[in-house]
């Protein structure tokens, strides 16, 4: 059978004109227009190009919902099994166009898109997680070598076989970090990485260090005295019974506790935190979230109040990502409930 | 130091009334096995069963996994240090039960302990699929305290260990492997233009289920320490079953390191390789600060030109890990690191909890979040139903079927940091 | 989760033993704590001076709090 695949292309390369047409509203033929020709050429048979949407790049990014919806609506009367978009090489705001496209495609529709763009392009950062993205030169003067290995890496996907690595299809990474075999154990590899140091040969890190963002830091807390603060531990410090069956590792949710009516957490509470010696915090809970100083400032009034909830989760072996969702949903309900500062304990 | 394994293969296993191997059968004799285990008091029962590769059979929860062997020439059977009085280590001759293993299970201690599939698709996950397993599975007296039940379960392993060892004593090899290095100048006057190389080992030493053993000396206890290859391959290291069961290293893994024998095979011809520092990973920070500038300085005092680190869990020793890094690299010692990833379950995370600019060489041994999905058993040594409460698993991961999910964290040996299994993580 | 906390306005205290750690994610206020089982305690003290000890480390933390910072600060 033959695939079908929807073209996307912005007003210059769909023809129209060049920038004084980059207002023009999306439009659908049932031709291949512009790169969709050749790219056609390049799938052997194997798949077709039904139809072309033209849509100038300004039109797109300043009424991207009317957009989208003549997209989705072109795409339930073509039913294409793929949308193709650029290459936008380093245009920016075609680029933009075409990681709005595949974004929307892909999260409400599960179509797989395919595009192009040079790496410096900021329509990258936008879609590379979800699309696959070629990497081709700053200018349309590379579409000759920019389309083979677009038309490649959408066979492979219509056909539903794997891709291989980012280097060998010549696509934008997406950032995941797959589990695979090597043909040598790691012990091996990191001698001959070694060995290639010593020789000053090429060698290639198997895990480039990461890098962390910065937030600016929040404004201080004016007035203790009238200060509602939260404790929030990562120490995996939970009720006894573990109600919310938080894991001892490799977290994938937190828990909040109501902590209003009890004074310290030592009694009701124990660590199923797998990363460290527990026997410490089983005794005295308070030694890894100091609730019961913190209860005694507020009985002192040192601090205004101690908010009602705790919250907890297992720090140890915990994505970073599922770190940051559990620290925005955290936050947001912290920022709810008016609370003005929080001590977050680690383990 | 000259030191030979003698290794005799062992083809098949089997239960019976006598320790003997003969014509590549092992034959365990379970009632005495149990009757000399069950010595310790702290023992109250012990169960014995065998899981080959191939069989359709899960082992759950895995504590640890030692190599039974025999010292047949020279000083130090057994554990010295730790089973057995004090020796030292590292010469003579040794009688290798080659592919055999005794795995050690029983109620659990920590959430640290793991699962081996001895078939299928768990099989490939793990390298202790390919040993002929014999499963200690120890039930420990009532009412013990969590520390003292680690020692115990440790000591009635290695102690299996050493008396299934027996069986090869007369054995005659099918292969000797000889390893033999002297002192530092003497091999760097035969080899004095090749780079000088050190290996340091680090060991988790964090408390209850988390400390290595050296000699005996629980690696909390120490300053980073020298020793020489050949006595860590003799069984001067134990594990104190640290951390996730997926980069703990095994008892086995300490007698086979395969950073040592992966450096070992290169000296005299590309390198000069020095020997091993072993170095604890703490729990505090000026703990942590002191171990990584006194490794970074017994590398220096030995005129290392590079060095390969290897760290044992994540988290927190990923910050020693790149601390030891960025002093080496700063003193223009080329380094080359080995640890494993936190990338969560979609790989889209942040692999390591800590950063460096100075780690430009590094072998990943896999993504310990990474899911996998294992089959039914046709048997269950051990207690399934442990996967929940161990690290890797979760509430509901088992199935009724029997077939369960969980982390790499889960298996055992999966994302080995001493890099013993083949296990590596690309960029998509 | 420091991070993700801060973004939204709020002053946080990251109280941790492996401050390298809090550093490299970017937490901005931090008060350097005893050890990784027991970040705000001490079993081998006893229990006075342990609690003597608990007291400041978290009167430090509000003092972290409740100062305005520019870049990484210890407390």
């Amino acid at each position: 059978m033959s695939y079908k695949i929807l073209y996307y292309v912005n007003q210059f390369f769909g023809q129209v004109g060049g920038e004084e047409q980059a207002g023009i509203a999306p439009f659908y033929k049932e031709e291949k227009i512009g790169p969709a020709m050749g790219f056609e050429q390049l799938l052997k048979g194997e798949a077709q190009v039904v139809g072309t949407i033209v849509c100038g790049d300004n039109y797109f990014n300043e009424n991207t919902e009317e957009s989208l919806k003549f997209i989705y609506d072109t795409i339930a009367a073509v039913k294409p099994d793929m949308v193709v978009a650029g290459p936008a090489f380093n245009a920016g705001r075609y680029g933009m166009a075409c990681a709005g496209v595949a974004n929307a495609v892909i999260d409400k529709l599960g179509i797989p898109v395919v595009t192009g763009m040079y790496h410096e392009n900021p329509g990258v950062d936008q879609c590379k997680a979800k699309a696959i993205i070629a990497e081709v030169t700053d200018s349309a003067a590379g579409m000759r070598t920019a389309l083979p290995v677009m038309a490649k890496i959408a066979l492979k996907l219509l056909k539903k076989e794997e891709l291989g690595t980012p280097k060998e299809e010549g696509y934008i990474a997406q950032g995941k970090r797959l589990t695979v075999f090597a043909d040598k154990r790691g012990s091996e590899r990191a001698v001959e990485m070694l060995i290639a140091r010593f020789k000053g040969e090429e060698f290639e890190t198997e895990l480039p260090m990461p890098v962390f963002d910065k937030v600016a830091p929040a404004a201080a807390i004016k007035d203790l005295s009238k200060a509602k603060i939260a404790l929030v531990t990562s120490g995996g410090i939970v009720p006894i019974g573990n109600p919310d069956r938080i894991q001892s590792a490799s977290a994938q949710k937190w828990g909040k506790y109501n902590v209003s009516d009890i004074s310290e957490l030592t009694g009701g509470y124990y660590t199923i935190h797998g990363g460290y010696d527990p026997v410490y915090a089983n005794e005295v809970p308070d030694r890894v979230a100091p609730l019961d100083m913190l209860k005694k400032f507020e009985k002192e009034g040192l601090i205004g109040e101690v908010y009602e909830y705790f919250y907890t989760t297992t720090g140890t072996g915990t994505s970073v990502g599922n770190a940051i969702q559990f620290g925005k949903e955290i936050g947001k309900e912290l920022k709810e409930a008016g609370v003005d500062g929080v001590i977050l304990t680690s383990t | 130091m000259k030191l030979e394994l003698r290794k005799v293969k062992v083809k098949d296993i089997v239960l019976g009334d006598q320790m003997k191997f003969a014509d590549g059968v092992l034959t365990v004799d379970v009632n005495g096995l149990i009757a000399a285990l069950k010595d310790d008091v702290n023992v109250k029962e012990i169960k014995i069963d065998l899981a080959k590769p191939g069989d359709k059979t899960r082992i759950i929860p895995v504590k640890d996994v030692i190599e039974p062997r025999v010292k047949v020439e020279g000083k130090g059977n057994g554990f010295p240090g730790v089973t057995t009085p004090i020796e030292q280590l590292g010469s003579g001759a040794v009688n290798v039960l080659d592919g055999a293993a005794v795995v050690t299970i029983g109620d659990i201690v920590g959430f640290q302990e793991g699962v081996v599939d001895m078939w299928g698709e768990g099989a490939k996950w793990t390298p202790f699929s390919k040993t002929m397993n014999i499963v200690v599975d120890i039930i420990p007296a009532n009412g013990l305290d969590p520390h003292t039940h680690e020692t115990t379960v440790r000591l009635a392993g290695l102690k299996a260990a050493e008396l299934i060892g027996y069986a090869a004593k007369d054995a005659v090899a099918d292969e000797v492997e000889v390893f033999e290095m002297g002192s530092i100048f003497e091999e760097t006057e035969k080899y004095p233009d090749l780079p000088k190389v050190v290996y340091v080992e680090m060991l988790i030493s964090q408390g209850l289920l988390h400390d290595g053993y050296i000699y005996g000396v629980n690696s909390q206890q120490i300053l980073p320490t020298m020793i020489h290859p050949n006595e860590e391959i003799d069984g001067a290291v134990i594990s104190g079953n640290c951390v996730a069961a997926c980069d703990k290293i095994t008892t086995y893994q300490h007698q086979n390191n395969s950073a040592i024998l992966d450096l070992y095979n290169r000296h005299g011809k590309d390198i000069n390789f020095l020997g091993v520092i072993l170095t604890p990973e703490l729990t505090t920070l000026a703990g942590k600060f002191r171990t990584c500038d006194y490794t970074a300085k017994l590398c220096k005092s030995l005129g290392a030109d590079g060095v390969i680190v290897s760290e044992e869990g994540y988290g927190n020793p990923d910050s020693d890990l790149l601390m030891i890094c960025k002093r080496l690299e700063s003193e223009g010692i080329k380094t080359v690191l080995i640890t494993d990833e936190c990338s969560g379950w979609d790989g889209m995370s942040q692999p390591l909890a800590d950063t460096t600019p100075e780690a430009v060489a590094v072998v990943s041994a896999g993504n310990v979040s990474h899911v996998v999905e294992l089959p039914p058993a046709d048997k269950v040594i051990g207690n399934a139903k442990a996967i929940a409460t161990l690290a890797g698993g979760w509430e509901g991961c088992l199935s009724e079927d029997g077939s369960m999910k969980c982390e790499l964290n889960a298996v055992i040996g999966a994302t080995s940091e001493i890099g013993y299994h083949n296990l590596t993580v690309k960029l998509y | 989760m420091v991070k993700e906390i801060e973004r939204y306005g709020i002053p946080i205290v990251h109280m941790s033993t492996i401050t390298t750690i809090s550093e490299s994610v970017g937490a901005n206020r931090i008060v350097p704590t005893i050890a990784i089982p027991y970040p705000v305690g001490n079993p081998s003290l006893s229990k006075d001076v342990e609690t003597d000890m608990r007291e400041k480390l978290v009167k430090r933390a509000l003092t972290a709090l409740s100062t305005e910072v520019t870049e990484v600060s210890y407390f």
